[in-house]
């Protein structure tokens, strides 16, 4: 048979095609479940070490832990918020919530949901674990915040990443620098205040910690996250709603609520907090 | 069968070392070795498994078309890997990311196929791909074990260096930061292409 025909080689190619799509797409749908089970599993550890459970008396992970049943056990509710603080009804926190999306919506200012996880520590205390999402140096970072029932202190923090520098950046998922978090005040001379990575130390500061030394980028990354989705929870810890975006859109457009003298939160700066890094 | 398939892979036409071919997963995967284990397996594992399939069908592959059908058939095993390991070693398969994804442009695998399996029988073909993969994950071993030892102080995640001996408990001893990157890597694979040549004097220009 003439092998270079042009009849030849489109049934050769498309027979090729159609077998190989069927056994992948069988593939796929076979292991889609486990792989489902893996990736919540892996979202339900991330939660309850926010929370100090599952862990090492130095922070790190306790390999014997059972995440699924810790989370099960500890947590007693999960729901949504938006940026005011009210719940949103009909949203699954722990399925529904895509933190990127949410991520993307947050930058653009629009309209947010926001997970919150009610945890139920071992001597009856409650902490809410908030979620944070962002841009680090090379990739995505994210983590979770468990914040006391005084919605002021911060119970425990935990944080991992896609793709930061290993040995440098990676560093915010290892436990020496996210224990740091542990007892940090969300707040700075009493006004509401998100928990802050100084570089060159924090010297003992109430809502602050250690930057990671070599991982400059990285660490304000954390920063700058932690600011933004705090500051989306503003009003929900603290009862009160968040101060509008500022400021320099009022001039000359009448049309948008003006806010400077209001609600708007220290100086006003024209120039858009550009959080974007190369990615 | 020739022995020469069976050991020429892992020292004479080494991949890396001699060939240079998939130095670039060679950087990225060796911070530690677990890491470096499931890619020298899923390599031999696609290698070995693409070459004998084309190697059956060497006869019947219509020539125009042929590096599409290589890659058609190399691209469902990659993808059945990276199925298999999110399955079945979550965390592994989040550490490697996106290199198990790229282990179809490895260019042993093309390699392989276009100078060995479409002109042999399949048995020697199997075998010839999978030798070639161990070839290739020998290397990766050998510098993983240098970089994670060196670098962070374990090897497949125990700690191997007395913790007494680091600085932060008063001792003397600090892991070097440069290993975990890329560069040192390279420096390493250096180290051991300059080793295997000066042992095996038939690989110097004269």
């Amino acid at each position: 048979m003439n092998t270079n025909s042009n009849v030849y080689t489109v049934i050769y190619t498309t027979i090729l095609v159609v077998i190989v799509a069927a056994i992948l797409a069988f593939a796929a749908s076979a292991l889609k479940s486990r792989q489902q089970a893996n990736a919540d599993l892996a979202k339900m550890k991330t939660i309850m070490m926010a929370a100090n459970m599952g862990q090492n008396p130095d922070g790190s992970v306790d390999k014997s832990a059972d995440f699924m049943k810790l989370y099960n056990d500890h947590i007693t509710n999960a729901f949504v918020v938006d940026a005011e603080g009210n719940v949103v009804e009909g949203v699954d926190a722990f399925k529904d919530i895509d933190l990127k999306s949410q991520f993307s919506a947050l930058k653009k200012g629009q309209e947010v949901k926001l997970p919150v996880y009610e945890c139920t520590m071992d001597d009856g205390r409650k902490v809410n674990i908030l979620a944070m999402y962002g841009a680090g140096l090379w990739g995505a970072i994210w983590g979770y915040v468990a914040v006391e029932d005084d919605n002021e202190t911060v119970a425990g923090a935990i944080f991992d990443h896609a793709s930061e520098t290993p040995g440098l950046g990676a560093k915010i998922a290892e436990p020496p620098f996210y224990t740091q978090f542990r007892g940090k005040k969300l707040s700075d001379a009493g006004q509401f205040s998100s928990v802050k990575v100084i570089k060159g130390g924090a010297n003992g500061s109430e809502n602050g910690v250690d930057a990671i030394s070599g991982a400059t980028m990285t660490s304000k990354a954390v920063s700058a996250s932690l600011e933004q989705w705090l500051g989306a929870y503003k009003a929900f810890l603290t009862g009160r709603p968040a101060a509008k975006e500022c400021c320099g859109a009022c001039e000359g457009d009448s049309e948008k609520e003006c806010c400077c003298s209001e609600n708007c939160e220290g100086e006003c700066d024209n120039e858009p907090v550009n959080t974007e890094k190369d990615e | 069968m020739n022995k020469d398939i069976y050991t020429k892979p892992f020292f004479l036409t080494n991949p890396i070392t001699v060939l240079v071919l998939g130095i670039c997963s060679s950087l990225a995967v060796t911070v530690q070795l677990k890491g470096a284990l499931v890619m020298a397996l899923s390599v031999t594992i696609v290698t070995a498994c693409s070459s004998l399939i084309l190697s059956l069908l060497r006869n019947t592959i219509p020539n125009r078309v042929r590096i599409i059908v290589q890659l058609v058939v190399v691209a469902m095993f990659v993808i059945l890997i990276d199925q298999f390991l999110q399955a079945f070693a979550y965390d592994t398969s989040k550490m490697l990311s996106v290199y198990i994804g790229l282990i179809i442009t490895n260019c042993i695998i093309m390699g392989r196929i276009e100078a060995f399996a479409l002109g042999n029988k399949p048995w020697p073909s199997f075998v010839d791909g999978a030798c070639n993969g161990l070839g290739y994950g020998m290397i990766l071993i050998i510098v993983a074990f240098f970089r994670e030892l060196l670098g962070s102080g374990t090897l497949f995640g125990f700690q191997v260096i007395p913790a007494s001996w680091y600085m932060e408990n008063g001792g003397w001893y600090m892991n070097n930061g440069l290993m975990i990157l890329p560069p040192m890597a390279l420096i390493l694979l250096g180290c051991v292409v300059w080793i295997q040549r000066s042992i095996q004097k038939e690989l110097q220009e004269k």
